[in-house]
């Protein structure tokens, strides 16, 4: 069966992202002033061919270790759609 | 000595680094494209050189994709055996992504592409180098304990500085921890740094500062 399978990658929370903070600047300026952090990382979504959902699951999160994420900058959540 | 530059889709300072060891320096140079895996005419005393660029257009993370290039396998290989080698910008992340080399390169704190001369400073030479950088992602980063490491083992070879050699923050472009512009490995075979040596190798240039940074990695 074939599952979808979302990941997020995001910074790690004691870095410093400097895309996030840009945005923020920008919110900043559009008057939207309550907002108090901005961080900005990535959302992958996976369609895969697996016998069940924790091997789908298996293969996702060795996909995030050997490439999609690098766990020096980021860290990542799988979340399984269906 | 002879030197491999190899070649990935994407590079665009390999012709430079080229240009530069082999009119300039005068060495051997042979290019090797990434999809190849041959690195049998090269021996331990040799060099294999990953080039700037935007490798694989730098799609996922600098560096990221052309860890997995087959030529990548064979320069792994390469150097696990002693063999020596030298990342420049994307060369150095992509060797830190391969693992030959410690930390990442983050996107650079101020958010914007830099490309400037800047000084940089080995603790064996008596004066800073101007040598050029060009990136947007060159933001040095590793915990405190590899840092730790790096530095007991005095493998940090180049910090930013200003002119005259004073580390200050200031000088670092990027926002690179510990105005780390370049490391090596703790044997002293795999060099990563992100300015460019290559870029200043000729009069014709108005600087050969990148000579001195290419007789400290033992290739001159």
């Amino acid at each position: 069966m074939t599952y979808n399978v979302q990941i997020k990658v995001m910074p790690l929370k004691d870095l410093l992202d400097p895309q996030g903070k840009a945005v923020m600047g920008g919110l900043k300026n559009l008057g939207i002033s309550t907002i108090e952090d901005v961080r900005i990382g990535k959302h992958i979504t996976l369609q895969i061919e697996a016998d069940s959902a924790d091997a789908a699951k298996a293969i996702a999160d060795d996909a995030c270790k050997k490439l999609l994420a690098n766990p020096v900058m980021e860290f990542y959540e799988i979340e399984m759609i269906n | 000595m002879k030197f491999g530059i190899v070649v990935f889709p994407g590079s665009n300072c390999d012709r430079d680094m080229q240009d530069a060891l082999q009119n300039d320096l005068n060495k051997e140079v042979i290019m090797l494209w990434h999809k190849d895996e041959d690195l049998s005419m090269f021996t331990t005393d040799d060099y294999i050189v990953l080039p700037g660029g935007f490798s694989f257009g730098d799609y996922l993370r600098c560096g990221a994709i052309a860890r997995f290039s087959p030529m990548m396998q064979s320069v792994i290989a390469f150097a696990n055996k002693g063999g020596k080698v030298l990342g420049v910008c994307n060369g150095f992340q992509v060797l830190c992504e391969s693992g030959l080399l410690p930390g990442t390169l983050l996107p650079n704190g101020n958010q914007q592409f830099v490309c400037k001369n800047v000084y940089i400073k080995n603790d064996s030479l008596p004066k800073a180098l101007k040598i050029p950088i060009a990136h947007g992602d060159g933001r040095y980063y590793a915990d405190d304990k590899v840092l730790n490491e790096l530095e007991a083992n005095n493998q940090i070879i180049f910090r930013y500085t200003d002119e005259f050699g004073n580390l200050d923050l200031s000088a670092n472009p990027n926002g690179a921890i510990r105005n780390i512009a370049g490391i090596c490995n703790k044997e002293r075979t795999v060099f990563g740094m992100m300015p460019h040596p290559e870029r200043a190798t000729t009069p014709n240039l108005g600087n050969l500062d990148g000579v001195e940074v290419f007789r400290l990695f033992g290739m001159n």
